[in-house]
């Protein structure tokens, strides 16, 4: 007997489409397969690839949180061959799906804990499946400041879901890099904004994802508002193919980022060679 | 495990007795080269060989494999969905390994079959194959298996192993496996002095090998000391990153998955790739962690000598062939890297 082909994707059926910004869609799917979909377990910040048939396969954060279970949603930033297909499918097409995929947040041991989310365009996407799993067991988690940026007012994802974070007491601090019209929030890059904000790292995680180049500089803010290495955690984009650590393109030294990420501390950052 | 003797002139009818119970893969001499491939004709084996330009990986890990097929046909109710092609997994013989490329498979494993996750093609078709391995009497200038933790009449991974010692073959049984193939031949007479033959001609074989480097004196350094070491900047100078080396090379198992199309028929490929090229690892967004040349050539070696032995403890994922070293257009030998690792840049002033 030989173990089911981890190549092999699911069928699964585009339920909505919501267009987030210019070159940002937001799926929402089900697998075709009823029981597989009801018995679907995953943790925040666990990815998954899917197929479009005939072009190719991408790998994408699932970022509806396991507490909401109605559909898997992924949000697909429009950059290459397999995201231009994607942003052409409608509700009612079929789409691949080979998930769950990676390590995923660990949750259970952030229990108690005041959590600092900072998040750069797309880069969001992943931070908002556990927010949201956050916000479903709210009282489990102490002060939730959430630092969202984007270039611009018109580039800020999951717009018309603000006002349920807020509701769920999250201290939501919005920024774009620009003076906008209309704009009344911040204005400053991420980096910036942390710093007027500067959080206390006492009994705090901050949990990163944006462009690496955001990145970078968030961890030196941070350093400089003293969190320690194993506060601070990320999740991190690579090209991907298998998604289950055999391909071998998408290591940093000894680790793949498929198999043993996308999620990891800082500390464990410092230790891996620097291949961002 | 049990022993026979196999006179020469009786090789050619023990292969076509093999070919009628196995499928029997062997090294084919291709004009320029012997390569493995599927043996027609029982004359066809050339055991007189030093060793295949490819290596022998193919047999588990085609460079050009279908995964899947579809069909794009919205007619179609079965549209979209990934059908897996029927492959032959009838069992095989592959006969004439050397006990470097069998070693390899070894080393691969680890990659392709691990407790949670098992790629099914490579499982299946090492499940289905007898290898028997044909010891190196005479290695050539470029081998170097002994420095790398293998050796000349090294029985990792085999079945079989087969010592040519002159007017005959003899033929040990090294699993289980290798004993069922062994019994349902008939040896010929042991010749008394085959045992010391044997012993002589491994202590020649490994004689003239000699040690490379000392494997220890890089693995025990430092990731990180290793990967900002200068030493990079020397090794990538002259390569063209033309991917030869990942090509040749035995443990080399990166792999791209594409889709190709024509008409409404789509097929779901898996194909060799390799780290020396830019697009191997490029983001859609542009943003390429190893933009530059220096980053892939150091990505290539360390992974082999580094990044591999931490991750697997399984010592280095080179097995000596020397392969990379005979194929590389400018002379880059791995042997050379792996001094440089161990004792730093020693650039000319």
């Amino acid at each position: 007997m030989h173990a089911h082909n981890p190549y092999l994707p699911e069928l699964a059926t585009i339920q909505e489409v919501i267009q987030e910004t210019h070159n940002i869609r937001t799926l929402r799917v089900t697998l075709d397969d009823a029981e597989k979909m009801r018995d679907f377990t995953f943790r925040p910040g666990q990815v998954g690839q899917l197929s479009v048939f005939g072009v190719g396969e991408s790998t994408f954060v699932i970022n509806s949180p396991p507490t909401r279970k109605d559909y898997l949603q992924f949000s697909v930033m429009r950059v290459g061959e397999v995201t231009q297909r994607i942003h052409q499918l409608n509700a009612g097409d079929q789409i691949g799906v080979r998930a769950p995929l990676g390590n995923g947040f660990r949750y259970e041991d952030m229990k108690g804990k005041d959590i600092l989310f900072i998040g750069g365009g797309i880069g969001m996407a992943p931070l908002r499946t556990l927010l949201l799993y956050m916000i479903d067991n709210r009282s489990d988690y102490g002060d939730i400041t959430v630092i969202y940026g984007a270039r611009s007012p018109k580039d800020l994802c999951y717009l018309y879901e603000f006002e349920e974070w807020r509701a769920g007491n999250i201290n939501l601090v919005l920024t774009v890099d620009a003076e906008f019209p209309g704009w009344n929030e911040r204005v400053g890059f991420v980096p910036t904004v942390l710093k007027e904000e500067a959080p206390s790292p006492k009994n705090r995680l901050a949990l990163v994802c944006g462009p690496p180049i955001m990145i970078k500089f968030v961890l030196f803010g941070l350093k400089e508002l003293d969190f320690e290495d194993h506060q601070i955690l990320s999740t991190l984009e690579k090209r991907m193919k298998c998604g289950i650590g055999i391909c071998g393109r998408c290591n940093m030294g000894s680790k793949y980022v498929c198999l043993d990420g996308p999620v990891f501390s800082y500390s464990e950052l410092r230790e891996m060679v620097p291949e961002m | 495990m049990s022993e026979i003797y196999i006179a020469r002139e009786k090789l050619p009818g023990i292969v076509e007795q093999w070919m009628g119970r196995y499928r029997l893969f062997g090294p084919v001499f291709q004009g320029q080269y012997h390569e493995f491939e599927q043996v027609k004709q029982p004359g066809a084996v050339d055991l007189d060989f030093v060793n295949t330009k490819l290596s022998p990986k193919g047999l588990f890990h085609p460079q050009a494999e279908k995964m899947f097929e579809f069909t794009l046909d919205k007619q179609n109710p079965e549209a979209g969905i990934l059908k897996e092609i029927p492959r032959d997994y009838s069992e095989r013989v592959i006969l004439g390994i050397r006990p470097c490329d069998a070693r390899a498979f070894v080393l691969d494993d680890v990659n392709f079959n691990t407790n949670d996750i098992k790629d099914p093609w490579w499982v299946r078709r090492r499940e289905c194959s007898t290898l028997v391995g044909l010891a190196c009497n005479d290695p050539c200038s470029t081998c170097f298996c002994t420095s790398v933790g293998g050796g000349p009449f090294d029985t990792a991974g085999l079945d079989v192993l087969l010592v040519d010692v002159g007017d005959g073959f003899v033929a040990q049984a090294v699993t289980p496996k290798g004993e069922d193939l062994l019994a349902g031949i008939q040896g010929d007479p042991m010749p008394g002095e085959a045992p010391q033959k044997i012993e002589d001609l491994k202590k020649a074989a490994e004689a003239s090998l000699g040690k490379a480097f000392q494997v220890e004196s890089f693995t025990q350094k430092n990731m990180l000391d290793l990967f900002s070491d200068p030493l990079w900047e020397e090794v990538q100078f002259s390569c063209i990153n033309c991917g030869t080396c990942t090509f040749v090379c035995p443990t080399c198992w990166c792999f791209d998955i594409q889709d190709e199309v024509s008409e409404d028929k789509g097929a779901r490929m898996r194909l060799w790739d390799a780290c020396m090229f830019p697009l191997f690892t490029y983001h859609g967004s542009g943003h390429n962690p190893r933009g530059q040349k220096l980053q892939r050539v150091r990505q290539r070696f360390m992974h082999k000598l580094k990044y591999y032995p931490d991750k697997y403890g399984n010592g280095v994922a080179c097995v000596g062939c020397g392969r990379c070293v005979k194929a590389c257009p400018v002379n880059i030998d791995i042997r050379q890297v792996a001094r440089l690792m161990s004792d730093g840049c020693v650039c000319p002033a």
